[in-house]
């Protein structure tokens, strides 16, 4: 099978819209053809992998969790808009702190999560085959 | 060019449906294949069969059925995201028997499938245009 390069742009918190549980739907049955996949958080998105979401209290189901499952699949490029945290008042120690087994080094821990200008992240985008936007 | 389309939000609320059907069109004018248009969150809403706009305004549903686009076998390539459309109230003959529910309102000219339907779409297609917000 032909590999491309896709990302995938959250954009949205994760509750008020079901864009960022969709999304994520989208994500994980996508690890199953094995493309090259990467995913971003701008704007509102970044909430979606904040530290610590209950739901409860509105009736939702908290699918946040799901995001530590995404290093089982493979998909451990996870950029973050540096500009997009700090306009919310969040840093890095607000996130999940996501990781994947790095098989090239003896199934090291590393972190999939990286901070990034939105300047980088464009230049990352621009290398993409596939943007899908949600 | 091979183009498959991804459309994310319900007809008349969202311009978006309109906006790629009319892209979609124009593409077909000029010779482009549309590959496959993909159907999801919202968006699943355009392919109901029960859709009475009044007399005066479009038809989204039968404006994208009027397009035909198929597959080489004759299915149709307007793909219905399936978890997406049954919690939407979206269903065909299948799920609706599967189901035990009485009704189906899911429009011939689209077929309800999975996910992976819209990643083969943006393995196999040159360009992958989404629409919506």
């Amino acid at each position: 099978m032909v590999t491309k390069k896709f990302i995938y742009l959250n954009r949205r918190s994760s509750f008020g819209t079901v864009y960022a549980i969709e999304s994520l739907e989208v994500v994980l049955i996508a690890a199953a053809f094995e493309q090259d996949v990467s995913l971003a958080f701008i704007d509102d998105g970044v909430y979606q992998i904040v530290e610590g979401q209950n739901a409860d209290g509105i009736g939702m189901k908290n699918f946040s969790k799901t995001f530590h499952a995404l290093g089982d699949y493979d998909i451990n490029k996870l950029y973050v808009s540096a500009e997009s945290l700090e306009e919310r008042g969040l840093n890095v120690d607000d996130l999940m702190p996501l990781v994947y087994e790095d098989e090239d080094d003896d199934w090291a821990e590393k972190p999939s999560v990286k901070v990034i200008s939105n300047v980088e992240l464009s230049k990352i985008m621009s290398e993409q085959d596939v943007c899908l936007s949600f | 060019m091979k183009i498959s389309i991804q459309i994310n939000e319900g007809p008349y609320q969202h311009q978006a449906s309109d906006t790629a059907y009319q892209f979609a069109k124009a593409a077909i004018e000029k010779g482009h294949e549309i590959f496959r248009v993909f159907f999801y969150h919202d968006g699943v809403n355009n392919a109901s069969r029960f859709t009475l706009p009044p007399q005066d305004d479009r038809n989204v549903v039968n404006q994208w059925a009027e397009l035909g686009i198929k597959n080489v076998d004759g299915e149709p390539e307007l793909v219905v995201c399936i978890a997406a459309a049954l919690r939407r109230g979206m269903l065909d003959k299948s799920e609706a028997s599967k189901n035990g529910i009485d009704g189906n309102n899911i429009h011939p000219a689209f077929r309800i499938s999975g996910l992976g339907q819209l990643i083969e779409a943006g393995i196999q297609s040159d360009r992958l245009v989404v629409f919506g917000d």
